[in-house]
């Protein structure tokens, strides 16, 4: 697990793949382990890149096999990155996902509110539902005028 | 590819839409008005690659017979493809390519509620993660539709003409082919029919907001594509798609 928490997301490289929660399942026999992962945005190409890098940290202590397992049930949403994750997110300027469920939106519902990460101002707008990664959409700031990332809800 | 069982070719059909839509979005890539645009629809391009991939990865073990993925997207021929004409039309210009999506993404995201409860653990799983993915999709084609039907006049007049000439390639999607018949036999996939209610009514809901003309559920469809009779776009896509796979059959990068 400390292995783990040493593997970061390439694209958000503040998260580490356990605050990202999409480690389901370690297992170690003897020389082999097995780790099941599960993949976060359908087209994401940085899963390849987790998939490999957290492979290539466990053979690094002396394992002689890893085996990844791709497991879709129950499907990694944004309420499985850890409390801590969100925290880092929000200091490296990224506005955290906000809680599936109350404020999930519906086919056409207007977006929720999301506050500010530099200067907390909850008077932000939407630029574009898709930004840079797969994972983000992006905002602007009304009161302090900056752009920023939000980490889209699923 | 006709040696498939129905649950391979209805896979096959889901796995198809999905890719060849993807791929005339990534035509997008570069391309877009404006960046954000550009963006957006090769995010959405990716989404849509990423699920085609899912599917071909479970239609490849249902198949068996050494099919994998790859072979499935780049080692088959125009007629051995399921999907709906609609998405192999051209990009045209901005308004053409939001008329398409448009009426996709809201197919998709009804056809995706459906698959989240069916038979097939499988087919399940997929469509869980892509529903919430297609609601994004979905919104912005339908914000897309708005912002240019209540647009300026020209947008309006361009806007109603992608409409127009796209609807009877979308009334496909409620054509029932031997496949879809089997697949709700089984349980795995929804009766076609019954998704155009609600397709209905939400395409006519956006429209409305957007000014454009209401659609008539009783027009001419345009029929072929489910059942691997493709127009000529398809091959060209195909061609361009498939040109390295099988230049070089077992390159590695």
């Amino acid at each position: 697990m400390n292995t783990l928490s040493g593997v970061m997301d390439p694209e958000v490289p503040v998260l580490s793949v356990l605050d990202l929660g999409v480690i389901r399942g370690v297992r170690i026999n003897e020389a082999n382990v097995e780790v099941d992962i599960a993949p976060t945005y359908t087209g994401c190409p940085a899963m390849d890149v987790i998939s490999s890098s957290v492979q290539e940290a466990i053979i690094k202590l002396g394992v002689s096999k890893v085996e990844i397992n791709t497991v879709l049930t129950p499907p990694w949403t944004t309420d499985w990155i850890s409390e801590e994750g969100k925290r880092k997110l929000l200091d490296y300027g990224i506005a955290p996902p906000q809680k599936e469920g109350r404020q999930k939106r519906e086919l056409f519902q207007r977006a929720p509110e999301i506050g500010c990460p530099r200067c907390k101002s909850n008077d932000t707008f939407c630029v574009s539902l898709f930004g840079s990664t797969a994972c983000k959409s992006l905002y602007r700031c009304n009161a302090c005028l900056e752009p920023f990332d939000y980490f889209k809800c699923l | 590819m006709d040696t498939c069982d129905p649950k391979s070719k209805y896979v096959l059909h889901l796995a198809d839409d999905a890719l060849i839509l993807g791929q005339r979005l990534s035509g997008w890539c570069g391309h877009g008005p404006i960046l954000e645009q550009d963006i957006a629809v090769s995010n959405i391009s990716l989404d849509l690659i990423g699920l085609a991939r899912q599917y071909y990865q479970y239609a490849a073990e249902l198949i068996g017979n050494e099919s994998t993925e790859d072979s499935l997207a780049y080692f088959r021929e125009s007629r051995e493809f399921y999907n709906h004409l609609i998405v192999e039309q051209p990009n045209g210009d901005w308004g053409d390519t939001m008329a398409r999506q448009f009426y996709f993404d809201t197919f998709h995201f009804f056809q995706l509620q459906k698959l989240t409860i069916s038979e097939d653990l499988r087919l399940r799983e997929i469509a869980t993660k892509a529903l919430k993915e297609t609601t994004y999709h979905a919104q912005f084609s339908a914000e897309w539709i708005i912002r240019l039907g209540d647009g300026t006049q020209e947008s309006h007049q361009r806007i109603q003409k992608s409409i127009s000439h796209q609807y009877p390639f979308a009334l496909e999607f409620f054509e029932t082919t031997q496949v879809d018949k089997q697949a709700h036999e089984l349980n795995i996939g929804p009766d076609v029919v019954e998704l155009k209610g609600e397709w209905t009514e939400k395409v006519s809901e956006i429209l409305s907001i957007a000014t454009l003309d209401d659609i008539d559920p009783n027009a001419f469809a345009k029929k072929g594509g489910k059942r691997g009779i493709h127009s000529e776009e398809h091959g060209l896509i195909l061609a361009e798609m498939q040109s390295v796979a099988r230049s070089y059959p077992n390159a590695k990068w």
